[in-house]
């Protein structure tokens, strides 16, 4: 039984870690892990955090690129960076948008959504934190993901460090020389280079702590629900195997005699 | 309906017999989940009740799906991310749709592998077997035309390479391409009928299953033994069967919720895992990404299809002997497509009287090389076309070929099996009795 068992085990982790290398891709293969607090089962967002993110995006990103498809109102969600709703109407003032009805741009409103990239080549960054990976290895399999994490988040920090301060130009465009970034050379200047924003929860605003800052506010853009998701997640969980249990012990009560009849001829 | 005599439904109140007059429906479900089954199967035997969860699932959660989506290429990626974020419970559903497509594979291989292993393909089980291949083929399609749903960069280009394989059929396949696309490329008009396939299919495999269930209850469920449910009395069949209901929905229900339990795991921790990054990109036909690499259970095939490159001699061959028409890429196809018609005709490929692989001594090596073969094919899939992952692909392609066309075949003649038991009751008891087997 426990042979069996154990095989059937070995068999259902050979099929996963096979399945695992279906997400592999080659970017971020320069990605050092980042404890982030929503890693693992157990983590969430830190409010202040994302908070503190969404400064470094206001103040530096947002010049370039956008959040379309994260709405401005769930800058309030619990789960998310939690602001009080005054503050958030207050947020989404500095914004213009186009409404069709008028015809005409006006003031935005908590309901609109954040504005789209304002330079041509700049990514949307809504979904940037689960759209990029690391933690391929090893060989591939993808099995490192299960401890580190998908490493999205982690690749945005590799990038928003990794640059070495070398410059060429190639048909007039600059570009930067990256070690995190795929060919090693990425047509973004250096964003963030240290105390470029000041938190006003003091903290630190060296290089490291902006990156990691807004890479978890793109993570929470990226996946506003994580909270509610590994809520969800528990509680199925938890029934599951209470569930389980309580079938396991029905299922060896109804066995019981068929099997004890089978013990007592042989 | 099944060939081993047991009970069958007797109205016994006056409006039991006036239904059952009419229409027999409470003697249809009575004789469905009281069919006498093997008393010993193991727990290999869970996947099936697995996989029709899964299709509920899939059909539950799609329906649901659909009434937030919208299949247009300028507003479908949006209305997922809406589905994400504004829809109550929208993130919740989607990722179990996402990930119930995984469980539903991850079911179903281990499913044929349990199959393939004791034999239950083999006579009087063809038309079971048959029936399943079928719908392992619908469950693919509809996998694949799921996947292009969400627009992102790899539904995108996914759909393009996969349609393109229709494109490598000599003469009819361009026109053949065009038309499955609705135009030359994947387009609007492509995510409308896939969306619209995607919603049918379901259905059609929904009433395959009802097929493949009343096939096998007609011949009775396999079993680890391979041995035959002795048929000549009910009491005999009583020996060596229980009744479906309640013994082996207890159990199966059981490990469903152990399933369920590390699948609810799975989506609400990692939901993410088995996806592809690049599908959180919008769908960009000016943009191809570096790798283009299929949903995890296409892999195996799709290592398959790409071994065949025009450096192998056998495909070197086939295009000097028919005159180009099979190319290298149409080789691919073949192949590919091949390798599922090799495993569809299994049940006349094996020439062994003996049905379960248990007491095969020399098949049971080759078996679990082929599970091995399996699962090396699905990392290289994965892996790009470049050595020597491509070596390992057509390594793993040819073991494929060569255990269904020449091992299986060969192995009925040469091989010595050991006796199996010569009842199912004597394998359970013999199972119950010996002492140092922890109870069950």
């Amino acid at each position: 039984m426990f042979k069996k068992l154990s095989l059937s085990a070995l068999a259902a982790l050979a099929l996963t870690a096979g399945a695992a290398t279906a997400a592999g891709d080659d970017s971020g293969h320069k990605t050092h892990n980042v404890r982030f607090s929503f890693d693992g089962p157990f983590g969430k967002f830190d409010e202040n955090q994302l908070q503190r993110g969404l400064k470094v995006y206001t103040e530096v990103c947002s010049a370039c690129h956008g959040l379309r498809y994260v709405p401005i109102r769930t800058l309030a969600d619990e789960g998310g960076p939690h602001m009080p709703e005054d503050e958030v109407r207050a947020y989404a003032s500095q914004f213009e948008v186009y409404d069709d009805e008028l015809d005409d741009f006006r003031t935005a409103t908590p309901n609109d959504h954040f504005p789209e990239s304002g330079l041509e080549n700049a990514p949307d960054l809504s979904l940037m934190a689960k759209a990029r990976a690391g933690f391929h290895g090893p060989y591939g399999t993808g099995i490192n993901q299960f401890f580190k994490g998908i490493g999205g988040p982690e690749h945005i920090v590799a990038i928003l460090t990794g640059y070495t301060g070398e410059e060429r130009v190639q048909a007039g465009v600059t570009y930067y020389e990256n070690t995190a970034f795929d060919g090693g050379w990425i047509a973004m200047a250096p964003p963030l280079s240290g105390e470029d924003v000041e938190f006003d929860d003091g903290h630190s605003n060296e290089l490291h702590h902006e990156a990691e800052d807004v890479a978890a506010f793109l993570m929470w853009t990226a996946e506003p629900k994580l909270m509610a998701r590994k809520h969800a997640g528990f509680v199925g969980v938890a029934f599951l195997i209470l569930l389980s249990s309580l079938l396991y012990l029905t299922n060896k009560r109804l066995w019981k005699p068929v099997k004890d009849k089978a013990k007592g001829k042989a | 309906m099944s060939g081993i005599p047991h009970d069958h439904y007797e109205p016994k109140t006056k409006a039991e017999k006036w239904v059952n007059s009419r229409l027999p429906v409470i003697g249809l479900i009575y004789d469905t989940i009281m069919i006498p089954t093997p008393k010993n199967l193991n727990w290999m035997w869970i996947w099936g009740i697995v996989l029709a969860f899964c299709l509920a699932l899939q059909i539950v959660t799609g329906i649901v799906l659909v009434m937030h989506y919208t299949p247009h290429v300028d507003l479908a990626f949006a209305s997922v991310e809406h589905i994400m974020r504004d829809v109550n419970g929208g993130h919740f559903l989607r990722y179990l749709h996402m990930n119930g497509a995984s469980l539903f594979f991850f079911a179903v291989y281990l499913h044929i592998f349990r199959g393939l292993y004791y034999g239950s393909y083999k006579a009087p089980r063809e038309i079971t077997w048959i029936i399943g291949m079928i719908i392992y083929l619908l469950m693919m399609a509809t996998g694949f035309m799921g996947y292009v749903l969400p627009w992102g960069q790899m539904s995108f280009w996914g759909a393009t390479v996969i349609t393109g394989l229709f494109g490598a059929i000599p003469f009819i396949g361009e026109p053949l391409q065009a038309w499955l696309l609705g135009g030359p490329a994947v387009d609007n008009a492509t995510l409308n009928r896939f969306f619209s396939l995607h919603y049918l299919l379901p259905f059609v495999i929904a009433g395959l299953v009802i097929v493949h269930i009343w096939a096998f209850h007609t011949t009775g469920n396999n079993n680890p033994t391979g041995v035959d449910v002795r048929k000549s009395s009910k009491a005999e069949a009583e020996k060596d069967t229980l009744p479906f209901w309640p013994y082996f929905v207890i159990k199966d229900v059981f490990a469903l919720a152990v399933v369920l339990a590390v699948f609810f795991a799975i989506v609400g921790f990692m939901p993410n895992f088995l996806g592809h990054p690049d599908n959180y990109i919008e769908a960009n036909p000016l943009a191809t990404p570096a790798h283009i690499v299929p949903e995890w259970y296409f892999l195996p095939f799709y290592a398959i299809l790409r071994a065949f490159t025009a450096d192998v001699w056998v495909v070197m061959f086939a295009d000097w002997i028919t005159g180009g028409i099979v190319d290298a890429k149409f080789f691919g196809v073949l192949a590919m497509f091949g390798a599922i018609v090799a495993m569809a005709l299994v049940p006349w490929l094996d020439t062994s009287r003996v049905r379960s692989g248990r007491y095969r001594p020399m098949f049971k090596w080759w078996f679990a090389l082929l599970c091995l073969d399996f699962i090396v094919l699905m990392w290289a899939g994965a892996m790009p076309a470049e050595p020597p992952y491509s070596t390992i692909s057509l390594i793993g392609a040819t073991y494929w070929f060569a255990y269904f066309l020449v091992i299986l075949p060969l192995l009925g003649v040469i091989e010595k099996p050991n006796t199996p038991p010569a009842t199912i009751e004597e394998d359970f008891d013999a199972h119950y009795s010996k002492p140092a087997e922890p109870a069950e």
